[in-house]
């Protein structure tokens, strides 16, 4: 076990330098890795999934209708007999996008409010924190089903749709985080001193909030991937051509009844995986980041 | 038969990191009635040893060897149950930090209910309530105080109550913890001045956990100082205060500083204490040791006694001398 | 404070958040793209015709308007009482009552959500606690990867899986509806199948209504309990490490007494906390959860009236929803208090 672990150290080393003391961090760095590991396999996989692909994703009748995975269609045919390989090489593109997508507007957002507000203190902090919190309180889907109802398909309507209700969670946490650092004593110092209040907050707050802004960064793109699944099986998903994980697992759900299976599940599978990923890295973060829990 | 008798006990903290050895070969006995004072500085391992001998070592320690007899049975082979009634009616444990040690959601008089019909099941909880409330008077706590939570109550008050908890059930042994550390020079004294009124009253015998030497050679009728989890010197306190054998013992009280010297020079050991997880070969305290010698920094001395009163581990004492004890150096 | 004193106080902070939140959704509503109007005709309409339709709708009034409208609408009593629901408005595809639709909608949503959130909060807490007792063993691994990857699965695909499994292979339960369709629902009191079927006394209808319930409740409530195994065993590791669970060690009692009335009573509090928040989350999985097993609630709903970009009807649905997360939070900062004697004073 421990020449196994050394050697998978060496490897890793070699990709990245920070890599491999993730893993002697204990059982929480294994899942930061293992989160990692999958991930950007399936970010490769769908990068060169136009290479890769035996079938193009959306060229009908390339096979038989609905027929069971076999040497020739390892994963099965769907009711259109489009190669459901193809489709599931390809189909992580979509979500990828959106939930990056909505990632990064959610940051661009939550963050800059989060740290101006809470910085600022008084009437700006607390009338922003009551809104936050309406916002907060609510059921994140609704919003984005009302949302996206409302703007149309599209990468980047759905984007703003998830965007929206995930702005809160960053918020929260920058501004609780902001709250503390803001009292330390480094910190008067260097008000004490002259340094304008900019300097401050991005010299020396800034930096000790972004332990805890990347873990929200991933579950929100864990839970961006599964809102977006979910949007698409409402019917509220981006347009159809496209292959997309979400839109397999939404519309080959009627032919379960004729036994194809394999129609569903493949998609469902990568969905969770992509998901996963992202929680374990979160989960492994979150927890090497609490010392609490350490002995 | 005395009540406790810890023999080459062993007790290791294992981590991912290395295993600490928290105690190593610690052996000593108690009588009932009598006091025992543990002196050592933090991580010197007293905590543990007071932990080990309720079986309460928390994780990742283990117990690796040795026997805690408690009027002859040894409890590291006895069930869980077992153990469980032997804490807190026949052997009472009181925390270091009287703020953190009391449930924050149950009311004091629940606290007491709970032990006594834990271990006296047949007991009504009125008669339970009944008792707290003597107790707490006892304690200079009003009675009416009963149902209340425990952050409404003071630090020298909390650990009145932790005090009460311990001798509610009269225990033969009690062990504190650090019991004034927490708390500010006027109320120790209130404190330390009842566990002694206490002790007497119920016969129990007292084993005092402290890095504060002076409380422990005042109030102690043996004293046992540890240092990096081994027993480096054990006598009783008479003999310790006469004659210290050990160069550690002997710094510790030459740093007590002394009221009455009116120029007296603030003396302190050089160095700190070792990293448990790789203490220096040889004796633990050759690097802060005024007599350090060759061997010393090569070879772990062992622990030797003299007419099985006083016992020292260190070099400058030699046993090939027979039975009595010679130095090697004059000192 | 008293319980009391601080129950009052909670409740009058809720009438400002939620208007809040009626107003940003009304403010959602008409701020973004896309016109109910357009959608009642087929092809492109007389501009005469549109303004009529615009006219009937009530868009045509100034946004301030409507808004005051709007509000006033809700809080009219007269027809609160007339009708035994608020005025919501109307639908704007069907001009039947939102309020009544709304309504009827809503008592499958709530069954549905108690039962996951029970399901949840028990397989949650019991594996949580299991897990934090046996800390880093293979028990404690699995019932993590459990937790994890439970949810991380999309609801509608474990739903699907178990109507696949339990409906369709083995013919165990129902799949889809609220009850048997060959039988006739209980009276309504409460709108809950289940108790109303107790009610009634008919030991019948409440197995039927209970095993439609099930497979819904279970998909949803084994997925947020992942986040409640999680969260359940880190707060639990935290406050066994704390002094004063090994001083009631000390003092003599069970271990079951020590997990349960020590630990756990402690770190509860913050699942709690966490439950509420959840309970958000849990109606968004409501939805999908509706949508998938074709249960008639307030997700299923929405989900309908979007095609028509029935502004009204999605906004009362909206704004029902937000309602039914301020309450759950308020009782959960109630029972947070009742817990909790710290916060009380």
């Amino acid at each position: 076990m421990k020449k196994t672990k050394t050697k998978l150290r060496s490897i890793l080393s070699t990709l990245m330098p920070g890599l491999s003391s993730l893993s002697k961090r204990g059982p929480s760095g294994w899942m930061v890795l293992v989160g990692i590991a999958i991930v950007s396999s399936i970010i490769v996989m769908t990068a060169i999934a136009p290479w890769i692909s035996p079938y193009s994703p959306i060229l009908s009748r390339v096979g038989p209708i609905r027929a069971a995975p076999s040497l020739q269609f390892p994963l099965g045919t769907n009711q259109l007999g489009q190669d459901m390989l193809s489709r599931i090489l390809c189909g992580g593109s979509l979500m990828l996008q959106v939930s990056a997508l909505s990632v990064l507007i959610c940051f661009l957002i939550g963050v800059p409010i989060g740290l101006f507000a809470s910085y600022a203190g008084g009437m700006v902090d607390s009338t922003t924190s009551l809104v936050i919190d309406a916002v907060y309180a609510f059921p994140g889907l609704v919003i984005a089903i009302a949302i996206a109802a409302m703007l149309g398909p599209g990468v980047i309507n759905t984007a703003l749709s998830i965007a929206v209700v995930y702005i809160p969670s960053y918020f929260r946490i920058v501004r609780s985080q902001v709250l503390s650092i803001k009292e330390l004593t480094y910190v008067e110092a260097a008000r004490a001193v002259g340094a304008k209040w900019y300097t401050i907050l991005f010299r020396y707050v800034f930096p000790n909030v972004i332990p805890s802004i990347v873990v929200v960064v991933t579950i929100n793109f864990a839970d961006a991937v599964l809102t977006a699944a979910g949007l698409t099986f409402i019917g509220l998903g981006v347009a159809k051509n496209i292959p997309d994980w979400g839109w397999d697992l939404t519309d080959g759900r009627q032919y379960l009844g004729s036994g194809a299976w394999w129609i569903i599940t493949f998609p469902g599978i990568m969905i969770v995986l992509l998901a996963l990923g992202f929680t374990l890295i979160g989960e492994g973060l979150s927890e090497m980041l609490n010392p609490k829990l350490q002995r | 038969m005395p009540l406790l008798e810890i023999e080459s006990l062993n007790v290791d903290y294992r981590a991912s990191r290395g295993t600490v050895h928290a105690v190593e070969d610690a052996s000593f006995s108690l009588n009932k009635g009598e006091t025992l004072g543990l002196a050592g500085e933090s991580g010197s391992g007293k905590s543990t040893l007071g932990l080990s001998i309720i079986r309460l070592v928390p994780y990742p320690g283990v117990i690796a060897s040795g026997h805690v007899r408690i009027e002859g049975t040894d409890i590291l082979e006895l069930p869980e149950s077992e153990m469980q009634s032997i804490r807190g009616r026949k052997v009472a444990y009181i925390f270091q930090d009287p703020m953190t040690s009391l449930n924050p959601v149950k009311r004091i008089g629940a606290h007491f209910v709970e032990l006594i019909r834990t271990h006296e099941p047949n007991t009504s909880a009125a008669d339970a309530l009944g008792r707290a409330k003597t107790i707490l008077e006892s304690l200079g706590i009003l009675a009416e105080r009963i149902n209340d939570y425990p952050h409404q109550f003071s630090g020298g008050m909390r650990q009145r109550i932790m005090i009460g908890l311990a001798i509610t059930l009269n225990p033969d042994l009690v062990m504190a913890d650090e019991p004034t550390t927490a708390l500010d020079v006027i109320v120790q004294q209130k404190i330390l001045d009842l566990l002694e009124g206490l002790r007497k009253v119920y016969g129990m015998a007292l084993i005092l956990i402290s890095h504060d030497l002076s409380i422990i050679l005042e109030r102690c009728d043996k004293i046992i100082v540890l240092y990096a989890g081994q027993i480096f010197e054990y006598a009783s306190s008479k003999e310790l205060h006469r004659a210290p054998w050990h160069p550690y013992t002997q710094g510790l009280l030459h740093s007590i500083p002394n009221i009455e010297l009116s120029d007296q020079k603030l003396s302190a050991i050089p160095g700190s204490p070792p990293d448990m997880l790789s203490p220096p070969k040889g004796c633990r305290f050759w690097p802060r040791c005024p007599y350090a010698m060759e061997e010393c920094r090569v070879e772990e001395p062992e622990l030797i006694g003299h007419e099985q009163s006083h016992f020292v581990r260190c070099f400058l004492y030699d046993k090939k001398a027979g039975s009595h004890i010679e130095r090697n150096r004059e000192g | 404070m008293g319980l009391r004193t601080y129950v009052i106080t909670r409740i009058l902070l809720t009438i400002p958040t939620l208007l809040l939140l009626l107003s940003m959704v009304f403010l959602i509503m008409r701020v973004l793209p896309g016109d109910p109007v357009a959608l009642h005709f087929e092809k492109k309409a007389e501009p005469a015709q549109m303004d009529a339709m615009r006219r009937i709708l009530g868009l045509d009034k100034p946004l301030w308007v409507q808004y005051t409208d709007y509000l006033l609408g809700l809080v009219d009593v007269n027809y609160f009482v007339s009708h035994g629901y608020p005025n919501f408005g109307k639908s704007m595809q069907t001009f039947e009552e939102v309020g009544g639709q709304i309504f009827s909608a809503f008592p499958a949503t709530l069954e549905l959500a108690l039962y996951s959130m029970v399901i949840a909060s028990v397989i949650g807490i019991l594996l949580g606690v299991a897990s934090s007792k046996s800390y880093n063993s293979i028990p404690d691994h699995l019932i993590r990867g459990f937790g994890t990857i439970a949810y991380a699965i999309p609801v509608f695909f474990l739903g699907i899986i178990f109507q696949l499994i339990f409906g369709v292979y083995l013919g165990w339960l129902p799949t889809g509806l609220r009850i048997n369709p060959r039988v006739e629902p209980p009276a309504t009191i409460t709108g809950l199948y289940t108790i109303d079927s107790l009610l009634e006394g008919n030991l019948y209808k409440f197995l039927e209504s209970f095993k439609a319930l099930l497979l819904p409740s279970l998909t949803l409530g084994i997925i947020l309990s992942g986040i409640f195994i999680r969260l359940t065993r880190s707060n639990m590791l935290e406050t066994l490490r704390l002094d004063f669970v090994t001083a009631a060690r000390a003092r003599g009692l069970k271990e079951g007494t020590v997990t349960y009335g020590y630990a756990l009573r402690n770190a509860f509090l913050p699942v709690l906390t966490m439950m509420g928040l959840q309970f958000a989350m849990l109606l968004g999985g409501a939805i999908l959860t509706e949508s998938t097993f074709s249960w008639p609630g307030l997700g299923s709903y929405i989900v309908q009236r979007i095609n028509f970009r029935d502004y009204t009807a999605i906004q009362g649905a909206v704004i029902m929803f937000g309602l039914f997360v301020t309450v759950v939070s308020l009782v959960v900062d109630v029972l947070y208090a009742y817990f909790d004697p710290r916060i009380r004073l």
